[in-house]
């Protein structure tokens, strides 16, 4: 018997080069399909992760992306469970194993757990918002389901570059924060583009009758941006983490509540 | 009524912002803001003053309160942080409040 031999593919987002090392070419096709320009086989992955590909009847629990998703750190180790997966990750997040089935969804749920955890210690972000470059700033544009985010993104002009409809990527860099294109998208359902641009303001989205910006109070903003945040694990340190990441942005990038009504016209308030 | 001590509890996360004191809760990932009163006795619990002391200490000289009606309230108060992990309140001192 032949042994297969094992592929890597590196997924870099926000400039976190992830490696998936795998032994399935459908899964390295899957892969290379899915992230597209976010591939980059150059880049130091600051992450490894190997994939088993298993059958769905050897995963435990019913296959169902939509199965609540548990991420906790025990014996040593973080491990994360849905119903399509099951990965355990080293405790100075390094290094982890997944075993799946040979879907992008698994590994895209994983990869966004890894980047949230990663990030929460290093000041960053991941936040359910869209986010926009235009004119070399970066604007971020957060909100309920409905409020907006993907509209938004397709009232930007022309010369506006889309970051993602969906999942925005923050880091702190310096005194203030970046934004970055991800491969995380909502309706829209295409790539934002692979860059990165100085984060100027976040927008709390909102629809209404006219086009207005409004100021909030630091600790309604806080509260906003935290209900925003996509993070999944009940740690504590973990958790006064992201709460102080939150606080650090909110203090650093003005956050505005952004009433808009959807139409193209709102773009000559936002820049 | 015994003597009562409050600590802030370590596995809160706690900013002020524009005045306003708030609280992350890391158990469960709440959310809370204190107003003025609440915050002035959470900034006071240091697990060794009795709760009447930062009363009469602190509430009856920052505010125009009467001192039995606002220990009363602070005890409702303490009690309510408690609940949500905010505050560890005991009837001794709480020594490794530090």
């Amino acid at each position: 018997m032949i042994a297969a031999t094992a592929q890597d593919v590196v997924v870099e987002i926000g400039s976190m080069p992830i490696l998936v090392r795998t032994t399935s070419p459908e899964f390295v096709e899957i892969l290379e399909k899915r992230y597209g320009v976010y591939v980059n086989p150059t880049a130091k992955p600051v992450f490894k992760f190997e994939v088993e590909i298993v059958s769905s009847a050897s995963l435990s629990g019913a296959i169902d992306p939509d199965e609540d998703l548990s991420v906790r750190f025990e014996q040593g180790r973080w491990v994360l469970e849905r119903g399509d997966f099951h990965a355990e990750l080293d405790s100075d997040l390094r290094h982890g194993r997944i075993r799946q089935t040979a879907a992008p969804y698994a590994i895209d749920a994983a990869f966004r757990i890894v980047h949230s955890l990663i990030l929460a210690k290093q000041g960053g972000l991941l936040v359910h918002s869209a986010s926009v470059v235009r004119n070399g700033r970066a604007f971020l544009f957060a909100g309920v389901s409905g409020a907006g985010k993907t509209t938004i993104s397709r009232l930007a002009p022309a010369d506006a570059t889309l970051l993602t409809d969906e999942i925005s990527y923050i880091r702190r860099e310096g005194d203030g924060y970046i934004a970055f294109g991800t491969p995380f998208s909502g309706e829209l359902a295409q790539h934002g583009d692979k860059v990165r641009a100085p984060l100027a303001a976040v927008y709390l989205l909102r629809q209404g009758p006219e086009n207005r910006i409004d100021p909030i109070s630091e600790a309604d903003a806080v509260r906003a941006v935290m209900e925003s945040v996509l993070f999944f694990a009940h740690d504590t340190e973990l958790v006064g983490h992201v709460f102080d990441s939150v606080c650090n942005l909110v203090q650093t990038v003005p956050v505005r509540r952004l009433t808009f009504v959807p139409d193209s016209r709102i773009w000559e308030l936002i820049g | 009524m015994s003597t009562i001590y409050i600590a802030r509890n370590k596995d809160v996360a706690a900013r002020k912002l524009g005045g306003e004191m708030m609280i992350m809760s890391g158990r469960d990932s709440t959310l809370f803001s204190l107003n003025q009163t609440a915050t002035a006795i959470w900034q006071a619990a240091d697990g060794v003053t009795p709760l009447a002391d930062i009363v009469t200490g602190k509430l009856c000289a920052e505010f125009d309160v009467d001192p039995a009606v606002a220990l009363r309230d602070a005890e409702e108060l303490v009690a309510g942080l408690e609940e949500h992990g905010i505050l560890k309140v005991s009837n001794a001192p709480i020594v490794d409040a530090q």
